[in-house]
């Protein structure tokens, strides 16, 4: 167990933004946290990566758990010049040899000696991975992986995720709002509202009724759901509301 | 004999100008990178109401200076990122209160007379060699202080959270970045002023950025082209009577200018 948190609750004016959430990250495994905007995803991996404290509920690391963290957004001032190079030295300990392994590794050899400010969204993303994959993570930690990429990318970095869980025999824990692209890719989906509504393997979790809820009232996403869940043979309405349904997901649960 | 040592007289100012504008572009480029200008400008302006209170209690002015600057500093860390609005607003509010309740307590103060248009605006030319030793102490300290650092201040500045999780000491950091900050607008304030003290952090490192592809090549340029406006300020002070504060920032200024002329830019 590389990482084990349970009880977690954060409130932030008066608005509760974690309610009692747990959580274990084991070597080897995929999970990936998924929900709609607001839901506390980000929140929820910052309180885990210790970057914010929660107001209660215990968080226990391996000792000198290695953690690569790949943030959502890193906005650099464009009055501070740096090359991807000067970028990845900042890593603190990240010698030559690492940053040529991964440079080449992640297929971005060519952009070292350039400028941070003129990459494109699908490279920036790339040189953030290789940051995060640097110190030989135990706990790699990625927020959207794919915000800014197109769908080509989008599939290449979801194809390279369980790769590279492979190489380094780490905890990959990934947040995604978009549960068809990322399921593939991990083994346990965690659906989050402030609670964890449901979790289990993507294939249960795509129909569970809260799942269902959950997306099928935020957005009009039934014909996607509906796409992505008709190889089950569970009966269900399409709009996932009245019917419940049985299923091997762990529902924690029920949305009105 | 005698007569270089009167003739050179100048020498002083000028070196002690020279040495703290090769600290005041490094340490600019931070404030830039930053976003801290005007936390720079806060400091510079609370500084007024230290040295009110040196005057009032009696103790030496440079020391009044330097607290006040220092505590000040301390009490505004948290605010030392501009991003939200709030802190920007109250930045603000503190910057013209300090400098405001300074002006009038100083005003207030019966029988004492201080060189007020000193304080806002700078005197170097009356910069003696006890100044320029203290200022020559502080840019080596400053400077060891800055290189030992360096990588911890960049990861940090670059992204705080990523720095954090890779075990920089990042609260560390803000608060050496900051202490170091006020130590030298406390120094850089008797040559051109409190109301010029940011212009000598900002305008060399907004003009190195045009020349600079990575973070060592700007400090290092930052550094000349303050150098370079403290010259070439004196120069014109001499040449024209004009004050040597005010000269020193219009140069600096000057080249920020011609540096946007230059092939690469960089909105600033």
């Amino acid at each position: 167990m590389l990482l084990q948190a349970s009880g977690l609750t954060l409130q932030r004016s008066h608005k509760t933004v974690l309610d009692n959430i747990s959580i274990n990250l084991e070597a080897g495994r995929i999970i990936t946290l998924i929900g709609p905007n607001g839901c506390g995803k980000s929140t929820l991996i910052r309180v885990l990566l210790g970057l914010e404290q929660p107001d209660s509920g215990t968080i226990q690391t391996q000792r000198r758990l290695r953690v690569g963290y790949m943030p959502q957004k890193l906005n650099l001032d464009a009055r501070l010049p740096l090359t991807v190079n000067g970028f990845l030295k900042l890593a603190k300990g990240a010698s030559k040899q690492q940053i040529d392994y991964w440079l080449e590794r992640l297929n971005i050899q060519g952009l070292r000696s350039l400028s941070v400010h003129g990459l494109s969204g699908g490279e920036w993303q790339r040189v953030l991975l290789a940051r995060a994959l640097l110190l030989k993570p135990q706990l790699l930690v990625l927020d959207e992986p794919v915000q800014g990429v197109d769908v080509q990318g989008q599939m290449e970095l979801y194809q390279l995720i369980p790769q590279l869980r492979d190489e380094l025999g780490c905890a990959v824990l990934m947040v995604s709002h978009d549960l068809h692209l990322v399921m593939a890719a991990t083994d346990e989906v965690i659906c989050l509202n402030g609670h964890v509504c449901c979790s289990g393997h993507p294939d249960q979790v795509s129909v569970d009724p809260a799942y269902l809820s959950l997306f099928g009232a935020a957005s009009d996403q039934q014909p996607t759901i509906a796409h992505y869940t008709h190889h089950h043979d569970h009966h269900h309405c399409l709009d996932g509301h009245s019917e419940p349904l049985t299923n091997s997901a762990t529902h924690k649960e029920h949305h009105g | 004999m005698a007569d270089i040592l009167f003739d050179l007289w100048w020498l002083t100012p000028l070196l002690t100008g020279v040495l703290l504008a090769t600290i005041t572009g490094p340490l600019g480029s931070f404030v830039v990178w930053r976003r801290m200008a005007f936390f720079g400008d806060t400091l510079a302006h609370g500084a007024l109401l230290g040295i009110t209170f040196g005057v009032l209690t009696d103790i030496n002015l440079t020391l009044a200076l330097a607290l006040s600057c220092v505590i000040l500093a301390l009490l505004l860390l948290p605010l030392q990122n501009r991003s939200q609005l709030s802190a920007d607003t109250l930045l603000g509010i503190v910057s013209h209160s300090t400098l405001a309740i300074g002006l009038v307590a100083l005003s207030l103060a019966d029988g004492i007379r201080v060189d007020l248009m000193g304080y806002l605006f700078g005197d170097l030319l009356a910069v003696e060699i006890n100044d320029l030793l203290w200022v020559a102490a502080s840019v080596a300290v400053l400077f060891g202080l800055m290189i030992s650092n360096w990588q911890g201040l960049l990861a940090s500045t670059v992204s705080p959270e990523l720095a954090e999780i890779d075990g920089y000491p990042v609260k560390r950091l803000n608060i050496l970045l900051v202490l170091m900050l006020a130590l030298v607008v406390a120094l850089a304030m008797k040559i051109v002023g409190i109301l010029l003290v940011s212009a000598l952090l900002v305008i060399p490192a907004a003009t190195a950025r045009s020349f600079a592809q990575t973070p060592q090549q700007m400090v290092v340029i930052a550094a000349i082209s303050g150098c370079a406006s403290v010259l070439l300020g004196m120069w014109a002070s001499f040449q024209w009577d004009t004050p040597a504060g005010p000269s020193v920032v219009v140069a600096a200024a000057g080249l920020f200018v011609l540096s946007l002329v230059s092939p690469k830019k960089v909105s600033v």
